[in-house]
């Protein structure tokens, strides 16, 4: 037991009812932990903690704390009531990034157990909601050594401030029937493209990457991300008929109208008399309801890639927004394609470091100067699908109309060019 | 002259790959996929073109781990589970095992060990949330603790998947709202302006970049009592509390006036509807820890009404755009106030501007 243990009436609370209880661990480390200077931390937490539930006031000030060489990835924390609580006084989260999908073994989760209770808390988050691993409650001086031995055997730093944080992909093509791009090599190219980027925090604000295999976004990616990436097809779906006919004798033809095609957003499905589906596959837009309810049965086409969407963020400064596409499809197949990604994230990066101002994400700045300006900027081209309709407002200036629409015709006739060349 | 010391450059390694900890079965089948199946609560069973298959095993968690609990999971996993683990955006563990036999032995022993096995397909998933009191530096509320009061109330919405559609939920202590968008989204609200201590600021702050922070121009320069301080238009202010980490002299936290509200129909998905933000239904409930029996109370109302009016497939975004938000309020009996009316930038895109109304 750690020496004048603090009482903690209310958290003991926290203790009772069947989920696992945060507070218990705490007190695990406070009364369990061989080593003294845990017990001692921990003790000293759950007394602060306990302060705050009973004062309903939180006691932690920033500050600024980095290891050597790097600028952010520590969210470092002083307390304000040290005095009282002097054993956690120091209490600074390390962000470390992930593996992309967040694969462990369990050998690794020791290593890092082991280091961590070696120079820190013990107290460990996987993951917050910026997708690093929160290592919570490391004193200034051993947030170096903790850094130093978990760099040495491959886990590094993610961002914090204004910098590219800490990307997030989901399970994808590891587990996956619904993936349509490799998540795990589109989200580890992008961040080691910008590594100096979320070591050094030197852009307007925060910029954040996030990759999902389909259109579920089970990252999030599009409302929580400045550069959404998202796997998408442009073929036709592939329709098991076989199995839609399994699916409709399991669960009756009422199910699946209801279900299935009627929840359809495009109306592109028909249950046909033979108990098929038809789909009118030009107008279907990819929602992933279909495929949900009948994964066995429906399919993503053969022809994969990815949608882009930039600008996605949560309330601060200008309220919700979110991601717009500025790139509809593109393929994921070639290291040129991969190239090509990242160099639209450059320009996308370099055009908001030069025009955003402090504190003004990607989204907001594109909301600021418009989407038009925005494209020209990183060299990109207007496209119908970047917009839910035509402009409303007749308040505009026209005269480049004519260069503008020969633009487009050109376009479309390349495009054609290639595809019959192709 | 003395030496300095050496100091060590850092291995700037970035990302690592997850192909070095994918159990081999994923590995061997990446990209090859043909479909998955639901068996049970927590358990899903994923096949491949070549026959392969692998069962996931999910299970909540506290989320803040200690070591004890951590290493207790990798026992678990290296016992029962070929000692593979992922973690989802949701901070569940998630165990991989490529044969049917290890599947039951593996949910007993988590659950023997205190966890819960669930949180798979039509569940109410576990919270995702914020630091709060035990890290962030302006809290107005514990997330931890709300979350797990609430989990406490709501593991049968987590064990058994009988709502109509998933259900994730949120918590983030100050409307800053790091916890993430959910279908049901606990944030806390400060309701009074930042107090002031002047002596501090001009010592402390970087007055512009405060003056910058500030959503709504309320934060102006000042000279008060002959120093230069800040001073806030509280007519303006929305006590958002995003000048305090700049400026910790301009205290917004609040231990009388902090109040939880509640959000409804955030949706990330692109199923069906395209994706949509959290919108407000509920708020000035008591911060009241360690319990918050007001805010469960009135999220299991949500959920309960949810779960009896809305069809299958719909998430409580869609279920709600189908009845109308009148009948959302009548059915859940939650007051609808002046505050539910947006007043932001675009507020005229939520008004009614058409005679679609349900009578």
């Amino acid at each position: 037991m750690a020496k004048d243990t603090h009482v903690t009436p209310i958290l003991d609370e926290l203790e009772t009812g069947p989920w696992p209880s945060f507070v218990s661990g705490i007190k695990r480390l406070r009364d369990q932990h061989d080593d003294g200077r845990i017990r001692g931390m921990a003790n000293d937490l759950l007394g602060q903690l306990e302060h705050s539930y009973e004062t309903r006031k939180g006691y932690w000030k920033g500050g600024t704390i980095s290891v050597f060489g790097y600028g952010g990835g520590i969210i470092p924390r002083f307390s304000e009531v040290g005095k009282q609580f002097p054993e956690s006084k120091e209490f600074h989260t390390l962000r470390v990034q992930p593996p992309a999908g967040n694969f462990y073994s369990t050998g690794i989760l020791r290593q890092l157990a082991d280091s961590w209770e070696k120079w820190g808390s013990g107290l460990v988050t996987f993951h917050g909601q910026t997708g690093n691993i929160m290592f919570i409650g490391a004193n200034s001086e051993n947030v170096q050594h903790f850094f130093d031995e978990i760099n040495d055997y491959g886990f590094d730093l993610g961002g914090a401030g204004p910098c590219v944080r800490t990307g997030m992909s989901c399970v994808g093509a590891a587990r996956c029937e619904m993936s349509n791009c490799n998540e795990h090599r589109i989200h580890r190219t992008l961040l080691t493209r910008f590594t100096d980027d979320i070591h050094r925090p030197a852009l307007p604000y925060k910029f954040k990457f996030k990759v999902s295999g389909c259109p579920n976004d089970c990252m999030n990616a599009i409302e929580r991300s400045d550069f959404a990436i998202i796997g998408t097809w442009r073929d036709n779906m592939k329709v098991d008929q076989d199995e839609v006919k399994a699916f409709v004798a399991k669960k009756g033809r009422q199910y699946v109208i209801d279900n299935v095609t009627t929840r359809c957003p495009t109306n592109c499905m028909t249950l046909n008399n033979d108990d098929t589906l038809t789909v009118d596959d030009r107008n279907c837009v990819k929602c992933m309801h279909c495929l949900n309810v009948m994964p066995k049965a429906l399919h993503p086409g053969d022809d994969k890639g990815v949608s882009i969407l930039l600008g996605g963020k949560r309330t601060l400064k200008i309220g919700d927004m979110m991601g717009t596409v500025i790139v509809p499809f593109m393929k994921m197949d070639t290291d040129e394609d991969y190239q090509r990604i990242v160099e639209i994230a450059e320009n996308t990066i370099d055009f908001w470091a030069e025009n955003g101002l402090e504190h003004e994400r990607c989204g907001e700045m594109i909301d600021r100067i418009g989407l038009v300006n925005f494209l020209e900027g990183v060299g990109l081209e207007v496209d119908p699908n970047m917009v839910s309709h035509p402009r409303k407002s007749s308040y505009v200036r026209m005269d480049g109309w004519d260069e503008e629409a020969e633009k487009w015709f050109r376009r479309k006739a390349e495009e054609k060019q290639k595809a019959v060349g192709a | 002259m003395a030496q300095q010391p050496q100091m060590r450059t850092p291995i700037e390694s970035g990302c690592p790959d997850g192909f070095q900890y994918m159990h081999p079965v994923m590995r061997k089948n990446f990209g090859r996929w043909k479909y998955h199946e639901h068996p049970g609560p927590g358990v899903l069973r994923h096949v491949a073109y070549s026959g392969d298959e692998i069962w996931t095993i999910r299970a909540g968690t506290q989320r803040i781990l200690d070591v004890f609990t951590l290493r207790k999971l990798c026992e678990i996993g290296e016992k029962y589970a070929d000692g593979y683990v992922r973690f989802t955006i949701r901070s569940n563990i998630e165990y991989m095992v490529s044969d049917t036999s290890k599947v039951e032995p593996l949910k007993q022993a988590l659950e023997e060990a205190g966890f819960i096995v669930g949180g798979t397909k039509n569940s109410v998933a576990m919270m995702s949330h914020t630091q709060g009191w035990l890290h962030c530096d302006i809290p107005a509320t514990d997330a931890s603790g709300v979350v797990k009061a609430m989990m406490d109330e709501l593991i049968d919405e987590f064990r058994n998947c009988d709502m109509p559609n998933r259900v994730h939920m949120t918590t983030s202590c100050c409307q800053i709202n790091c916890g993430g968008q959910g279908d049901i989204a606990i944030n806390i609200q400060h309701t009074k302006p930042p107090k002031i201590n002047h002596s501090q600021v001009s010592n402390i702050c970087e007055r512009p970049s405060v003056v910058a922070r500030c959503p709504v121009a309320a934060i102006r320069p000042a000279l008060v009592d002959g120093k230069p301080s800040l001073e806030v238009d509280e007519k303006k202010c929305i006590c958002c509390g995003a000048c305090y980490p700049p400026c910790p002299p301009m205290q917004i936290n609040d231990p009388e006036n902090s109040k939880l509200a509640i959000w409804v129909g955030g949706n990330h998905s692109n199923a069906r509807s395209a994706p949509s933000f959290q919108k407000l239904v509920a708020a000035g409930i008591p911060n009241n820890p360690p319990r918050w029996p007001e805010a469960t109370a009135i999220v299991k109302r949500i959920l309960q009404t949810y779960k009896k009016d809305a069809k299958d497939w719909e998430r409580i975004n869609d279920w709600i755009e189908r009845i109308g938000w009148p009948r959302f309020f009548e059915l859940t009996g939650l007051p609808f106030t002046k505050y539910h009316v947006d007043n932001w930038r675009g507020a005229r895109n939520s008004l009614n501007a058409s005679t679609h109304i349900r009578f």
